[in-house]
């Protein structure tokens, strides 16, 4: 047992952080420190500098770009990342479709495809839930009929995460109705500008636009799209979601967004003295502080348990998702109470008719829209119940 | 980074693991909590025997030279197994302050017959005014010709009562609070001038109240520079919050294996109550907290030899808080699932409820910490 990094995984660790100084654009380090809503071009100018690197896929095999790190390696140089605070890749392409191509998609595909995603040339969406398919994903309706060399989609999705940049979307749909509802299921590829695709956008609690609704209309998407074999959808999502599940700690993140909430608390005066001072606040800030060390240990053993190229996940990392999105939330109400009142302007920054100077502090506006933003990681990916129902299941055998 | 055990420490806790199954089961335990002393002489000496009494001491005092991650292993196991004996005591406190502050000639007369498993040893530093401040000492030791003599009382000396020695603290210098003046004295528990009051505390364990009135002891008593004794104290204790972290995370495993158990085949309604998802989801919470608390131990393995006394103070005290958090949910929770049997005293459940919650109150509880975390500006950024 040796709980400390290796002077060899220490000098990683100074690479990756140089490098990401010396080239993380500062208008989106900007951004991502002021918690600030990123725009497509964002996401896309951060992935190809990376790319150029050779770090855009550090976890797919080297064949494909990527970059044989161990997981220890991938471990810190996602956390470098996030302290930067670098924008988290774009999860559909890399983390989602791209393992499943490799996984499961053939050579044509891989070609087609992969370097395609490594560079964000195809800015990809996910097409998995449905109005009547959340929790209970093998429940969707959205149908594949197939007509010769095509099939024909009919159907809807819903919380599409940025469809409208979307070029590509990865769906599940059902190809046989009267199979049991795991069983009719396939893995569909379907370039979004063909005729039939309607993107509408939703509207979340903190007025921004992140997630649409996307209808199927008679969408014709040729046979060689589909994944692996008819009905056995199914089985390629449950890998996706289980490498869902790995990252989703964000505990470099969260350490990033406490530096954030001590420096402002520590500018923003309560009384006379700055609210950094103030006793209750800063053991709550410390109470945070202590559950994400924990979080960050956890990690840890997860990361330091993932032998070399074995990525089975780990029933830790459900506890991972339940105490990382905790965490992220804890965090945000943390920064409401800085901004104290002035969370009560919307005041979005984004908005083209805005000609005013800010009200109140210049960094107040984003504050109580991420609050209300960030109710959305014990939500998605698995509702943090689904992922108690998955450890009573899987863990305690109940 | 590895979390894996060595070849040595797999032995070690194979070992004694292996005997705590064999010798200490909740009717044992019951037994030994009964008899005079409060746990078992037996099991003492074959602790000694497998060489944990001087698992942190050098090779040169009988010992094994061992490490935080020995000291995790061996307490993660009494913690399972919830054993009475004075290791915290002897080995850690006591053993701990000799190892640290010792002269040669103190180790070499001391460590090895505590090694051997034939002296006992306590602390005597808390007092009925300090609560969770290390740095408040009263008890005097005034200069008596070459030596000195010792004046006040102790309080809360775990296993004060069976100790051979006490490794007493007392004011040379300063006042109330200092951190500066504080001494260290190794004194015979029999000497004349010392009336100990031993008794069992909420856990099953033993405790004793120490009063010294005009206790003379020689100049060669004193361990170190008397007056230089705090950041010793606050080292040797921060070891033994990192042991007591180990410790709990062994009684909140247990207790959760037990919860579990119960939930599967408990029935009621015609099902195993298990079935119920609020009850799953309140055991995935327990769950949740003990891998906070396990994690956090490595942590607290890994900082406990952390040689700058800043970045350990901050470290411990984020291990303290968690432990004393996680402690309190398991055991409720623990509690609450198992029901009217869980609130009964031959139910072995709540014996590890009141171990944890025991653990949160000693060298300082969740809320403390978190408050001294906070006044030094929260964790370190690596």
């Amino acid at each position: 047992m040796d709980l400390r990094f290796t002077p060899e995984e220490i000098a990683f660790r100074e690479e990756v952080r140089t490098f990401i100084q010396t080239n993380l654009p500062e208008d989106i380090r900007r951004k991502m420190v002021e918690g600030r809503r990123l725009v497509k071009d964002d996401f896309v100018r951060w992935q190809r500098i990376l790319n150029k690197q050779g770090w855009a896929v550090p976890h797919w095999p080297q064949e494909w770009g990527g970059t044989g790190w161990t997981p220890i390696q991938q471990y810190l140089f996602l956390e470098e990342c996030q302290k930067a605070p670098a924008p988290d890749p774009v999860p559909f392409g890399t983390q989602m479709v791209g393992p499943v191509i490799i996984a499961f998609g053939n050579e044509a595909q891989k070609k087609r495809f992969l370097p395609r995603i490594a560079n964000i040339d195809d800015f990809w969406c996910q097409g998995f839930s449905e109005p009547g398919a959340g929790s209970d994903l093998a429940s969707l309706k959205t149908a594949a009929k197939r007509a010769g060399d095509h099939y024909v989609v009919n159907g809807q999705k819903t919380w599409t995460t940025y469809a409208q940049y979307a070029d590509w979307i990865f769906c599940l749909v059902r190809t046989d109705p009267a199979a049991k509802k795991q069983e009719g299921i396939s893995f569909l590829l379907i370039d979004m500008k063909t005729p039939g695709i309607t993107v509408r956008p939703i509207q979340t609690i903190d007025g921004g636009h992140e997630v649409n609704e996307t209808f199927f209309d008679d969408v014709k998407v040729p046979v060689e799209n589909r994944i692996g074999e008819e009905n056995k959808g199914w089985h390629y999502a449950k890998f996706l979601l289980s490498n869902e599940r790995t990252g989703i700690a964000r505990v470099g993140i969260s350490k990033e967004r406490i530096r954030r909430v001590k420096e402002l608390a520590s500018i923003e005066l309560d009384g006379d003295r700055p609210l950094i001072e103030d006793e209750r606040f800063r053991v709550k800030v410390a109470s945070v502080e202590v559950e994400l060390k924990s979080l960050e240990m956890l990690q840890l053993r997860v990361v330091a348990a993932r032998r070399k190229g074995d990525n089975k996940p780990d029933p830790a990392s459900s506890i991972l998702k339940i105490k990382g999105s905790e965490i992220q939330q804890a965090i945000t109400e943390l920064a409401l109470q800085v901004v104290g009142p002035y969370a009560l302007p919307y005041d979005p920054d984004d908005d083209p008719l805005r000609n005013e100077p800010p009200i109140g502090p210049d960094w107040a506006n984003p504050i109580a829209p991420a609050y209300f933003n960030m109710r959305k990681v014990s939500i998605y990916g698995g509702s943090n119940e689904i992922q108690k129902n998955i450890i009573a299941k899987a863990v305690l055998g109940l | 980074m590895d979390f894996g055990l060595s070849e040595e420490q797999r032995l070690l806790k194979d070992s004694i693991e292996r005997l705590l199954a064999d010798r200490y089961d909740f009717e044992a335990r019951k037994q030994f909590m009964q008899s005079a002393e409060g746990w078992s002489r037996e099991l003492w000496q074959q602790y000694a025997g497998l060489g944990l009494l001087g698992l942190p001491f050098e090779e040169k005092h009988g010992g094994f030279g061992g490490g935080p991650v020995e000291i995790m292993i061996v307490m993660e196991a009494f913690g399972r197994a919830l054993a009475l004996e004075p290791f915290v005591a002897t080995v850690l406190l006591g053993g701990g302050l000799l190892r640290r502050a010792g002269s040669d000639a103190q180790k070499a007369a001391v460590l090895p017959k505590v090694a051997g498993g034939d002296l006992l040893l306590a602390f005597a530093h808390a007092e009925r005014q300090s609560r969770y401040d290390l740095g408040d000492v009263l008890t005097a030791a005034k200069r008596d010709g070459a030596g000195y003599v010792l004046e006040g009382a102790k309080s809360l000396v775990l296993h004060g009562d069976s100790a051979h020695q006490l490794v007493v603290s007392a004011r040379v210098s300063g006042s109330r609070k200092d951190r500066e003046g504080i001494g260290l004295f190794l004194v015979d528990a029999k000497a004349e001038g010392i009336s100990r009051r031993g008794y069992r505390t909420n856990d099953g364990q033993r405790a004793a109240e120490i009063a010294f009135e005009g206790v003379k002891v020689g100049a060669d008593a004193a361990l170190g520079e008397p007056g230089r004794a705090f950041p010793v104290i606050e080292r040797v204790v921060h070891e033994t919050i990192a042991a007591l972290a180990a410790e709990a995370v062994g009684a909140m495993t247990a207790m959760h294996e037990m919860t579990v158990d119960y939930l599967r085949t408990r029935k009621q309604f015609g099902v195993p109550i298990g079935s119920f998802q609020v009850l799953q989801h309140k055991a995935v919470d327990m769950l949740v907290a003990i891998e906070q608390a396990r994690s956090i131990m490595f942590y607290g393995t890994m900082m406990a030899e952390e040689p700058d006394a800043e970045t350990r103070r901050k470290a411990l005290s984020a291990v303290k808080a968690q432990i004393g958090r996680s402690g309190h949910t398991v055991g409720q929770i623990g509690t609450q699932l198992t029901g009217g049997i869980g609130v009964t005293m031959e139910y072995k459940g709540g014996h590890y409820f009141k171990r944890l919650a025991m653990i949160d109150t000693m060298f300082g509880d969740a809320d403390h910490h978190l408050a001294a975390l906070a006044r030094m500006g929260g964790l370190a950024e690596t």
